[in-house]
């Protein structure tokens, strides 16, 4: 196989068959959740379970002053990497271009050497967060084979397009088609591990912020 | 048939004997012109310029080899590549210096007494001559009939003409890869030279069309050094193909700050910004053509302000739409999304129910835990 | 089933409640209990497993964890048997899973190994619900997993003991009438004031608990001179004066179904169109957001814990106090009642009212730390080192600002706060805050009158 077959293997078929994965999965994991339905909630509220859901979904973006002081590291690495994650993904050019083929809607992208540099910040960071998770007596005690899997997922979707962007592995299409198999790995894997916090972290804060909202607590 | 060409030698066996110098010379072809194409060659190939007089003493005492230029599935593109010149340029010449004995378009002969000169260069250089092909041609188990030349498939041709060859010269991305003959769905089942190919080295020198310095430089490299140039993974000689497009341009510097046109009539098409987003293909594609450009160097379609295509890439016709970026994939990614968001749908309501059937029967099973259980537990 | 339990249970008072002996003794089960477990799954649920990532930040929230080091005391860990169970039926891949063999199954003896877990080293004050990044309530789920636990046996003695004694004696210390009885003359003989009991129609029905009713008679008192001084009508209820609810530390929702009806019965037994839960955080919670779910039917009167109605006569100016503490006073919002209830400014509120030198804690309100007590930590004699360690998060939250005396709303917490700060040797006093407003109530000619003065 020559790298331009890797490529159009990797652009081609295995494309459609991750995107189709990763649809079927996560919707499936959606619905799952949502079919399970709440209970009726007979007690009278003190405030709106809806408008406390909403805020709390954005909410929890800022750590209270106490969370910071406890765990400074996973504040702020945890952060960094994840804005550079999402970073790298919507504002890079060639994605916005991927996203506007599939979807037909695009936004302003950043100039490539800022997501270049990004990209490094999100590589050390994920670096950081492996050393703290091996390091850390509550992260190892917890971390399951899957916590270094998804780990190591993500890790090598950044690693793989900082590699094809400074065009460090030859040739070209060789790079970017390893690049495009470790996002598909990325996409394939993603409805059934922890990677699901991607979307249902927003249900699980709606549910969180409408249980406390409910009692007049915004959480 | 094309009207001879008055410098174009007959295909004569005897011209074999002339030696490359002495053609040049008869042709009105000064030392100095003769020896800044050598240095081109030399810098081309990669060589250090202490290399060009080596090349011009080799050019000058080599002898014209015969070469027989085969056409199958093709739109001959690639000889207008070759051909097209304005004046009489080195390039041009340098053909003067092969014997080609062998070439449909070009050639003064037709018919019976066409395939006989392809005969005779073939018996009386045995072992010796090139082969150079352009396009693509029916492969084994494709009906031959889609393409043949004087009721010779196209298959039996290549085989019977490269039996005695020295190598095999692959000109264009039809003969290389395939081409747009093997665009899907590939109709006419053709291959690419190397896939028929096996026992002979085989130079592709891709491009829809190639940079005629290209086919001139590979050429003048086996004559100079009588052996086969370094080749990339494709077969592609390095010293033309080691370096993609997008490395060597010059609207790079756009690219690295993040300056595209995203139309070709806006203000950065109007700049001359990077062309990434109306789907330039330059950081996969692999070719000469930022460097050496087209039309005698005049310029070169990134330079015109069209996206690079990829045609020096195999499968570049299938590798997405011309004006979609790099990053897009082929094929309908929304569709696909809704068939899985249907499936997905399908399956999650499927497992949901379930999963709900389950928490609410245990519901209606519930034990209602009395004070009476907990008591036998003290 | 339920109902025929309750109303059994209700109206007896001064006896122990006679037992439902003609429905045959069901046993608790594994089985038993991952069907309850079962039961509790729902979207939240799905919403809180799909989305933790193991960042293990709910453990900085945990006084069990903070103060002890270990991390088995992280909150999320603490579900492990019911995430697994809910992996394994509850999702698509693990049904998957499931079916070629490689789940991990929840035994018997994992839920008696997370015993432990979920009962001593968990108060659910709900504090890593509060700093979860993604969002996971986990001490709504731990309160779901408490059902599995009762219903698989695994309920720790001490609140086994404590549920027993609500159902039958209609307290969890086993306090009768009787001995209320007897409070009552002494705060009608003390005060001059009358203590209304069984009155018709009264605006609100006053609960108590037995812990204050044992510990800090003072509340019943307090509420009686506040109450005359803003002119409520007011009533207790022989049939039922307790306001706490084992079933919902246990994790019995039966039980706490139980207890409520009593509450309920009660209610409208006299007519009365408030209900006024005592300082007791846990009783609020039950009575005020679990009891109507608990009955699975709204009620018709309201709820109110009694720092609410006290902040409600003093907006409305029916509550005239003069002087003020010099003393520097902080507060402890009972985490029942703040975060997990959202009364967090009335009791500010009455402190202006009374206190010169008020000084909050760095952390309170909604991100409070914990007594260490709550959750029926405190009725779980197994629990008591696990209880005194999480209390030194508190203390270290007092010592950061060094009060005079600390105020609280609850009697667990305040009995905690007692027992702490004396372990540690620090001298200072706990107060309620109701017993607080009591002494600066501005009486009035009438009132001194009564007196004798």
């Amino acid at each position: 196989m020559t790298s331009m077959d890797f490529l159009m293997l990797t652009k081609g078929p295995l494309f459609q068959l991750a995107v189709a994965i990763f649809a079927i999965g996560m919707l499936a994991r959606m619905i799952e959740i949502f079919a399970l339905g709440r209970a009726h909630n007979y007690a009278a509220p003190r405030g709106s379970a809806m408008a406390g859901g909403l805020r709390t979904m954005y909410k929890r973006f800022h750590t209270d002053p106490g969370t910071f002081k406890a765990a400074p590291f996973d504040v702020v690495v945890g952060t960094i990497w994840h804005i550079g994650f999402i970073v790298a993904l919507l504002l890079f050019i060639p994605h916005v271009e991927l996203i506007k083929s599939t979807f037909g809607i695009a936004w302003p992208a950043l100039p490539n050497p800022v997501v270049d540099a990004v990209t490094a910040i999100t590589i050390l960071g994920l670096l950081a967060a492996l050393v703290h998770r091996l390091s850390h007596p509550v992260k190892r005690f917890l971390s399951t084979t899957e916590d270094y899997l998804i780990w190591g997922v993500t890790f090598l979707v950044m690693l793989t397009g900082y590699l094809a962007y400074n065009r460090l592995i030859n040739p070209y299409p060789l790079a970017l088609g390893i690049h495009i198999l470790a996002a598909e790995i990325f996409l394939i894997v993603l409805p059934f591990t922890k990677l699901t916090h991607i979307f249902t972290a927003f249900v699980a804060r709606y549910y969180n912020g409408a249980i406390f909202g409910r009692k007049g607590v915004q959480s | 048939m094309a009207p001879s060409n008055p410098q174009w030698p007959n295909p004569r066996p005897a011209a074999a004997h002339r030696t490359l110098g002495e053609s040049l010379r008869r042709n009105g072809v000064s030392r100095r012109g003769f020896l800044k194409f050598c240095a081109a060659t030399a810098s081309m190939m990669a060589l250090p310029p202490s290399m060009a007089p080596a090349i011009a003493q080799a050019l000058e005492r080599a002898r014209r080899p015969s070469v027989i230029w085969l056409s199958f599935q093709e739109c001959t593109g690639c000889t207008e590549s070759l051909t097209r010149s304005f004046s009489p340029t080195v390039e041009n010449l340098i053909l003067d210096t092969i014997s080609l004995d062998y070439h449909h378009t070009l050639q003064a002969a037709a018919g019976e007494a066409a395939e006989h000169a392809r005969e005779t260069a073939m018996r009386e250089n045995a072992g010796e001559y090139l082969v150079v092909v352009d396009g693509s041609l029916p492969g084994l188990g494709a009906n031959p009939g889609y393409s043949t030349i004087a009721g010779i498939s196209n298959y039996d041709m290549l085989m019977d003409t490269v039996a005695d060859a020295a190598a095999v010269i692959a000109v264009g991305t039809c003969a290389a890869f395939g081409g747009l003959p093997k665009a899907d769905p590939n109709p006419s089942g053709a291959v690419a030279v190397q896939d028929l190919v096996k026992d002979k080295p085989v130079i592709n020198v891709s491009g829809c069309p190639p940079l005629p310095m290209v086919i001139t430089g590979v050429l003048a490299q086996y004559l100079t050094f009588g052996k086969l140039p370094e080749l990339d993974e494709y077969n592609r000689p390095l010293a033309f193909f080691g370096q993609s497009i997008h490395d060597r341009c010059y609207r790079r510097p756009f690219y690295d700050k993040g300056l595209f046109a995203e139309t070709f009539d806006d203000e950065g098409a109007t700049k001359g910004w990077c062309l990434y987003r109306l789907g330039c293909k330059g950081p996969m594609t692999y070719n000469a053509c930022a460097t050496m450009k087209w039309n005698g160097g005049t310029s070169w379609p990134v330079e015109a302000g069209a996206p690079c295509l990829g045609c020096s890439e195999p499968d570049f016709w299938d590798a997405g739409g011309f004006y979609d970026a790099l990053s897009v994939p082929p094929g309908n990614t929304g569709d696909t999304l809704m068939m899985a968001g249907v499936v997905g749908a399908a399956a999650g309501i499927g497992a949901g129910l379930a999963g709900r059937k389950l928490a609410k029967s245990a519901g209606s099973d519930h034990k209602t835990v009395t004070v009476d259980e907990l008591e036998q537990k003290l | 089933m339920t109902e025929a339990v309750l109303t059994r249970d209700t109206g007896a008072v001064e006896t122990p409640l006679e037992t439902p002996l003609e429905t045959p003794v069901e046993s608790f089960s594994l089985a038993r209990g991952l069907q309850a477990l079962r039961e509790e799954m729902d979207a939240p649920v799905a919403s809180f497993f799909s989305s933790c990532v193991h960042c293990g930040i709910c453990a900085t929230a945990c006084p069990f964890y903070v103060e002890t080091g270990d991390p088995k005391y992280t909150p999320i860990h603490k579900l492990e048997p019911m995430r697994i169970l809910w992996e394994n039926e509850f999702t698509l891949w693990g049904r998957i899973k499931t079916k070629l063999g490689w789940d991990k199954k929840v035994t018997d003896e994992m839920l008696a190994e997370w015993e432990p877990l979920l009962y001593d080293s968990c108060s659910m004050c709900g504090r890593c619900s509060m700093v979860c990044p993604v969002g996971n309530d986990i001490q709504y789920m731990i309160r779901k997993a408490r059902e599995g636990m009762v219903a698989s046996g695994h309920a720790p003695e001490g609140l086994v003991a404590a549920s027993v004694r609500a159902v039958k004696t209609g307290s969890p210390m086993g306090l009768q009438w009787k001995t209320l009885d007897v409070q009552i003359k002494h705060v009608e003989t003390s005060s001059g004031l009358e203590v209304p009991i069984d009155k018709q129609g009264a605006d609100y029905l006053v609960l108590l608990s037995s812990m204050e009713i044992i510990n800090f008679p003072e509340y019943l008192e307090a509420i009686t001179k506040i109450f005359a001084h803003a002119g409520v009508s007011w009533t207790l209820s022989q049939q039922c004066f307790e306001a706490t609810n084992a079933g919902i530390q246990i994790g019995s929702k039966d039980i706490a179904a139980a207890l409520v009806q009593r509450v309920v019965d009660a209610a409208a037994a006299l007519g009365v169109k408030n209900v006024i839960s005592p300082e007791c955080g846990h009783a609020y919670t039950a009575i005020r957001w679990e009891g109507p779910n608990a009955i699975k039917r709204a009620y018709p009167f309201k709820v109110f814990h009694i720092i609410e109605v006290l902040d409600q006569l003093r907006a409305e100016g029916r509550i005239k106090t003069e002087g003020k503490e010099d003393d520097r006073l902080s507060l402890h919002d009972p985490c029942n009642l703040a975060r997990k209830s959202g009364v967090i400014q009335q009791q500010r509120n009455l402190m202006d009212l009374v206190a010169e030198n008020f000084v909050d804690l760095k952390e309170h309100g909604k991100y409070q730390w914990c007594c260490g007590a709550g959750g029926g930590v405190s009725s779980n004699e197994r629990a008591e080192e696990l209880k005194m360690a999480a209390f030194k998060k508190k203390k270290a939250q007092i010592e950061e600002v060094s009060p005079d005396r600390m105020v609280t709303m609850c009697a667990t917490c305040r009995t905690q706060l007692e027992e702490g700060l004396e372990e540690y040797t620090m001298d200072i006093p706990v107060v309620g805050l109701t017993e607080l407003i009591a002494e600066h109530l501005v009486e009035s000619d009438e009132e001194r009158g009564v007196r004798g003065e």
